[in-house]
């Protein structure tokens, strides 16, 4: 299983990517939705943990455009709070969850090989 | 008296604070309700009252014309009637003097018994005739005295007829007591000398004449000389040869009208004109009063018709103007009102957004510090075991936990920020309760005030509008909160009313509401906290709840505490 972050707070995703190495998932992270877009061509990912709100492209941009050449990514947002336009996006993709920022990451975790599995 | 003028003094006449702050208070809507009816009852009324005026006035001063007219008509007329007949008299007379053969024979008495046969038979009202020489002696005589040889040569009216020509005496009681008078002529002959007829007239003609004058009730025609004796008699001012009670006019052949007063006071229309030629006045006099009675009738009924029009025109711009300007206030209310709740709503929503804004950013370093905690903690799990890495795990441990502190401090923040917005949704109410009350947690414990929830099973779900819920729950809390002292006692109760209503109850034992502001709490600018109280918050409060379909209620008693008690739909 391959995991993708990402996270325009570099602090934070890295931070996250080592954990997630810790425990054992062979984990990437960008810090923009570009370049996100950019590895997820290059390498297949399982599941991509993505921040609703970024700078240059919203996440939900970059799961459409990620989801257009790999439908079969599973995707999880993070979010300041829990959002309608998430829920509704979530529901239509049908691929993906979301969670409330600041996570525990053992549910982060849990949630991710919950997607990887389906 | 005062209990009356409460009752029906209107809203405005003491409004209780500065609408608007211009301003205006409770005397502005007393000036303009002042100035409305001031305005329109001078506008309305003026008018009314000179035109009723006018007409009195008016009909007054036509109906006076109307008798006077007349008057001054009915005496031309009798005065030219009279004199006609006076005039005819004389010229009978004169033509018989100039008879030739009464000159050579004046005292024929056959010829004068002749010719007084045939005056009698053509003119009528001759009572007797003679003939008089130059020097005043009766030569001939026909009538029912024995006049022959009478010499009148001291006499006034011998003197005046020999100067004038002809002479017409006042009226005299003659034969039988029949009021009689005399008409004279003198004829001259050539030679100088002359001689003077002289007749007697009883006065019959006259006072039939005039008695034939149409003269309506309360009026009197009469004939009187210079001296006010009576020559006919009258109806109201004396029998024939008194003196009527009355000034003799002034006056010339021209007729007059005038309004006098006779001599009791009474107010009279006197018309009289000379006769000329004979020593007569004729004079009708009618009695104004009766003529009145008419103007006094029309004038009390038009007063009376103003009485009540003034009445009534009073009692409607009074009316009026209340309601208008009663209703000018409502309005002016309202609107500062809904411009008050526009300004709460905008400061609410500045203030959620500046609340959201700051979550926002905090959020981020949060997370960070919430993952270098967690790594930290992976890093000293996965290390050996060392004397201190207990410790440290648990320093770990606590620095995440007050992350978790603080994220839950601003997804609160955040969630009261989004819900400015109205929306329909799903809402559990306890937990919104619970929600709220953690916004205020802090307080409780400072102040050892004890908050009680009570949920129980059956309260369903309700659909209804978050933000304004959340509004709704923290004011009337708040307001529990301000009322209790410290050690004080809060409870909410949620209670299910099937089938389509949840009651709401926030109960304290504070300091109570005095029950005449129980009745006005819930209205704009009501406030007890003096300058710092807007007075909006419960009536906002108010507002909040009738626009999601429900109602709000209060229950207190002074010095035992206050009872809200809210009634939501649960479908809204």
């Amino acid at each position: 299983m391959k995991v993708l972050l990402i996270d325009d707070e570099e602090e934070f995703v890295t931070t996250l990517a080592e954990r997630f190495s810790l425990r054992g998932i062979d984990t990437d992270w960008v810090t923009s939705g570009s370049d996100a877009i950019r590895r997820a061509d290059l390498t297949r990912y399982d599941v991509v943990v993505i921040d609703v709100k970024m700078p240059q492209m919203p996440g939900l941009d970059v799961m459409e455009s990620i989801h257009k050449k790999h439908p079969n990514v599973k995707f999880i947002f993070l979010t300041g709070y829990s959002s309608k336009e998430c829920y509704r996006a979530c529901k239509e993709a049908g691929a993906c969850d979301y969670l409330i920022k600041p996570v525990k990451i053992e549910t982060l975790i849990e949630k991710v090989l919950e997607a990887a599995q389906t | 008296m005062t209990a009356f003028w409460t009752k029906i003094r209107p809203k405005f006449w003491k409004a209780p604070i500065d609408l608007l702050d211009k301003g205006q208070n409770g005397s502005y809507y007393r000036r303009i309700w002042q100035v409305v009816v001031v305005g329109i009852a001078t506008v309305s009324l003026l008018p009314l009252i000179a035109m009723t005026l006018m007409n009195i006035n008016q009909y007054q001063n036509a109906l006076k014309a109307e008798i006077i007219f007349p008057v001054a008509r009915l005496v031309s007329n009798t005065k030219r009637t009279l004199a006609h007949f006076l005039n005819e008299r004389k010229a009978a007379l004169t033509f018989i003097a100039q008879d030739p053969a009464l000159h050579c024979c004046l005292s024929d008495q056959q010829r004068l018994n002749r010719i007084f046969r045939r005056l009698k038979s053509s003119y009528g009202g001759f009572a007797d005739l003679g003939v008089i020489d130059s020097h005043g002696l009766q030569r001939a005589y026909v009538g029912p005295y024995d006049l022959k040889g009478k010499n009148y040569h001291e006499q006034a009216w011998f003197r005046e007829v020999m100067i004038k020509g002809v002479y017409i005496s006042d009226v005299f009681f003659g034969f039988r007591q029949i009021p009689h008078f005399v008409i004279a002529v003198k004829y001259e002959h050539d030679d100088g000398d002359f001689y003077i007829l002289r007749a007697t007239i009883d006065t019959d003609r006259f006072t039939s004449l005039i008695r034939s004058l149409d003269v309506r009730p309360f009026s009197d025609a009469f004939l009187i000389n210079a001296q006010g004796i009576l020559q006919t008699p009258s109806r109201f001012h004396g029998g024939i040869l008194e003196k009527i009670n009355i000034p003799v006019p002034q006056g010339s052949v021209k007729t007059e009208v005038q309004e006098i007063r006779d001599h009791s006071g009474e107010p009279i229309i006197m018309g009289h004109a000379y006769i000329e030629g004979s020593p007569f006045i004729f004079m009708v006099i009618k009695y104004e009063k009766e003529l009145m009675k008419n103007v006094g009738r029309l004038r009390k009924d038009l007063i009376v018709f103003l009485g009540m029009s003034v009445a009534l025109i009073l009692l409607v711009v009074l009316g009026a103007a209340t309601h208008l300007v009663n209703r000018i206030y409502e309005a002016d209310l309202k609107r500062t009102a809904a411009l008050h709740q526009i300004e709460h709503t905008n400061k609410m929503a500045s203030i959620g957004r500046l609340a959201a804004g700051v979550a926002h950013e905090i959020n981020n370093p949060l997370a960070i510090i919430n993952e270098k905690g967690g790594l930290l903690k992976d890093l000293l799990l996965l290390s050996e075991n060392f004397p201190e890495r207990d410790k440290l795990v648990g320093l770990v441990d606590s620095i995440i936990s007050s992350v978790d502190r603080c994220s839950t401090i601003t997804h609160r923040l955040l969630g009261f920020a989004r819900h400015i917005d109205v929306r329909s949704e799903t809402i559990d109410l306890g937990h919104l309760i619970q929600e709220v009350l953690g916004f205020i947690g802090k307080e409780a414990e400072y102040r050892n005030i004890a908050v009680s929830t009570h949920v129980p099973d059956d309260i369903p779900l309700i659909q209804s509008d978050r933000g304004r819920l959340q509004q709704i729950f923290l004011n009337v809390i708040n307001n529990a909160f301000a009322a209790v002292d410290d050690g004080g006692k809060i409870d909410i109760l949620l209670e299910y009313k099937a089938p389509d209503k949840v009651l709401v109850t926030v109960r304290d034992n504070g300091h109570g509401i005095p029950p005449e502001n129980l009745e006005t709490i819930f209205e704009p600018f009501f406030s007890t906290k003096g300058e710092q109280g807007t007075g909006l918050g419960l009536s906002i409060t108010y507002g909040l709840v009738q626009k999601l379909g429900g109602q709000i209620s209060v229950e207190s008693e002074v010095n035992k505490g206050t009872s809200f008690t809210i009634i939501l739909p649960v479908k809204s």
